[in-house]
């Protein structure tokens, strides 16, 4: 898509085809000859880990929906049906519910790969806003679906996110209602959440094809985060990523292997294999383990509705990170200081994580504690997820823009090219000069 | 970098998928072994028949397994799976099992209630014909539906073991109400009926179910003594099966799987150093 097309129609009807829709010129251009910077490490991969996913997930679910029946009194043992008397159904509905995990665990690597090297940086700001929107979109198809086997951590973690909404003033009770169908959790709530389930992944598919046009048009940002100079900078699409991406895919599918085959359950919860009873509420409502962080941040607040904005704006900082961010470097292989912030902000997702697996009551260490601040013990985890959704804040409002102006980054090679001949480290005088002049 | 990352992974599940600590206490089930653990684990196929046995005789009075018909005994993976009947609903073993138990039906001459015994293709009648039924017999608690308990709770099949093998004479101190009975692995919290040292709360909980299990109460037909431990293990075993009875399809599925995935990942990183050799990257 972008640059020149190489296309040329080879036979009569490839001829005739192209001067009235030039589908194949299109796919030609898109996913054969399309110039990718050679340097790209298995970091890039999961772009291809993810459309597989997207097709992966579509494929069972439609099969899935097939059997499935929508119905709050059915649905619970339809699920069982299907794993018990469906033809592989067994498969099919393991390799759905692990897939959305999976699906997760490598849009998170691809998002934080993201970050490090800078690339939601000019000019690729539409591009992540749209990956911003797919990251929202899967969200809720991952809710809408935990929803559906209609367990207990089902029922209950859908009362839980639905009456979240009703703390937005004025309009939350009405918009509750709606989403509900009713005045409460219900058969209603149910037929609407499976409906939007079919429909969002579809939604999601449109959208990711919109990302990967404007992947296109400024291509590939690359480790050096330096832009592509010349030919010598790039190799076309197929065969050299179509087989490096392939072979980390095929990996990346052992591991999903390895949860569908061997460990089915590891990321469920127990209570789900109970029927949801409304009367009856779990000791702990805990959501999938990949919404955890923002649960964290959401019981973080004292007050409802400022939690449900914490959290949203969580998510809505991610789209404007482009300009909060005032370095001229993007890579942070050329960034050590900005490194050292960003493992920091690795590791206060993944104990917001860990936070949104607690009661907010809990102590961090046992038996110690004793230390009352304000309205929680010092050492319980309300208080760790405070201190990680500060830092989560802080890292995009106020170090990234402060870090750019005052930061002194390491030399920028001059091409892509460069520090694959020569390493950055032992790289010629000539090699290198200084960062604040390249984009 | 791509070890690395998938390390990075597993550490964040590690952490993530950690206890949860809970409010209320219990103990941790006992450290038992099965046959079905691991990633080539098959089920006994005679303690499964043993557990359903169990099952049947004991836990079936109170507890219903509606996802369970009797052609599932008999299926491929089942306790009494025989080759020489693919179709479990021919296999005589599983023919007369269900013959033994009555199930209710419609006379399609008259339109009544009738019992007949049961076939194959019926499933596991239920005890109660309703929620208030099974309470109404059961001191106001109500007996769990077992098809899926072996996945349904914290520890499977090991807290189903530890549970039913667990129950103790309540310590001193202790005072349950009546039809309540004392056991260190139902998860609960006593601190109500507690009248000791208040940091001393015995874990565990007060469960409605009375001790179900005792020596003898179950005879073997292939001769096992019938102690407690052993009831608990066959009938825990029974609906680990209960609960997924594909897991050794599964198993076997992803043994295949992965040596297809395994090898292809070889070819595929052979291709992509061999397409790459000529490419300084």
């Amino acid at each position: 898509m972008s640059g020149h097309s190489t296309y040329e129609p080879k036979s009569g009807f490839e001829r005739w085809l192209d001067s009235r829709l030039p589908i194949i010129r299109f796919a030609n251009d898109t996913i054969i000859t399309f110039p990718t910077p050679k340097n790209l490490n298995y970091w890039w991969t999961f772009g291809g880990v993810l459309s597989l996913m997207l097709g992966i997930q579509i494929v069972t679910g439609i099969i899935l929906a097939m059997h499935y029946v929508p119905n709050a009194d059915l649905a619970f043992n339809s699920v069982e049906h299907i794993r018990r008397d469906v033809n592989y159904g067994w498969l099919v509905q393991f390799m759905h519910a692990n897939g959305a995990s999976m699906f997760f665990l490598a849009v998170y690597i691809h998002i934080f790969r993201n970050l490090y090297y800078g690339s939601y940086k000019a000019p690729r700001e539409v591009l992540w806003i749209l990956g911003c929107i797919i990251y929202l979109l899967m969200m809720a198809t991952g809710f809408f679906g935990y929803v559906l086997p209609w367990g207990q951590m089902s029922f209950h973690g859908a009362v839980v996110i639905t009456n979240l909404i009703g703390a937005i003033p004025v309009v939350g009770p009405s918009i509750t209602t709606l989403l509900w169908g009713g005045f409460a959790v219900d058969n209603p709530t149910l037929n609407r959440f499976f409906s939007l389930h079919y429909l969002l992944p579809f939604m999601i598919a449109g959208v990711v094809g919109l990302h990967i046009w404007a992947l296109h048009v400024p291509g590939n940002n690359n480790p050096t985060g330096v832009n592509v100079k010349s030919e010598t900078d790039t190799v076309p699409f197929h065969p050299y990523y179509t087989v490096k991406d392939g072979f980390a895919i095929s990996v990346f599918l052992i591991v999903y292997a390895a949860f569908v085959f061997y460990m089915p359950d590891a990321l469920g919860d127990a209570a789900n294999y109970i029927k949801a009873n409304p009367l009856q509420t779990p000791q702990h409502i805990v959501p999938e383990w990949y919404l955890l962080p923002f649960y964290a941040i959401l019981r973080a607040v004292p007050n409802k509705l400022m939690g449900v904005l914490g959290m949203f704006a969580a998510i809505g900082t991610l789209f404007v990170l482009p300009w909060l961010d005032t370095s001229k470097v993007r890579s942070m292989r050329y960034r050590p200081t900005a490194r050292i912030y960003y493992f920091i902000f690795i590791l206060a997702c993944l104990v917001l994580g860990v936070c949104g697996a607690h009661a907010p009551d809990d102590l961090v260490i046992p038996h110690s504690g004793g230390v009352q601040f304000l309205d929680a013990d010092l050492d319980s985890y309300v208080w760790l997820s405070r201190i990680g959704a500060l830092y989560y804040f802080a890292y995009f409002w106020v170090i990234t823009p402060l870090l750019g102006l005052t930061e002194t980054p390491l030399p920028v090679p001059e091409s892509i090219s460069s520090p694959v001949l020569s390493h950055p480290a032992s790289a010629p005088a000539g090699a290198v000069a200084s960062p604040e002049k390249r984009g | 970098m791509l070890r690395k990352g998938f390390a990075f992974a597993a550490l964040g599940f590690v952490l993530i998928a950690g206890p949860v600590l809970a409010a209320t206490t219990e103990e941790e089930p006992a450290d038992i072994h099965w046959s079905f653990e691991g990633p080539f684990g098959k089920f006994d196929k005679e303690q499964v028949q043993r557990g359903y046995k169990v099952y049947r005789e004991v836990c079936s009075a109170c507890h219903a397994m509606e996802q369970m018909s009797f052609r599932n005994l008999g299926q491929k993976g089942g306790p009494f799976y025989d080759p020489k009947y693919p179709n479990p609903n021919n296999n005589p073993v599983v023919k007369s099992l269900a013959h033994d138990i009555q199930v209710k039906d419609i006379d399609t001459d008259t339109g009544d209630v009738i019992s007949r015994p049961a076939t194959p293709a019926d499933k596991f009648p239920a005890p109660f014909a309703n929620e208030y039924a099974a309470r109404a017999s059961n001191g106001g608690s109500l007996p769990p539906d077992l098809s899926v308990m072996a996945k349904a709770r914290e520890g499977g099949p090991r807290y189903i073991y530890s549970l039913l093998s667990g129950f103790k004479t309540p310590p001193a101190g202790l005072t349950l109400p009546a039809g309540k009975y004392y056991d260190p692995y139902f998860p609960g919290d006593l601190s109500g009926s507690w009248h000791g040292a208040a940091k001393a709360v015995p874990e565990g909980g007060a469960i409605g179910m009375p001790p179900p299990l005792a020596p003898g109460k179950v005879t073997f037909d292939d001769g096992k003594p019938s102690t407690v431990k052993e009831e608990a293990t066959d009938v825990a075993a029974f609906l680990m099966w209960a609960a997924e009875p594909k897991m050794e399809e599964r198993k076997q599925f992803g043994f295949g799987a992965m040596i297809y995935l395994l090898i292809f990942s070889g070819l595929l990183y052979a291709s992509y150093k061999r397409l790459w050799r000529n490419v300084e990257h």
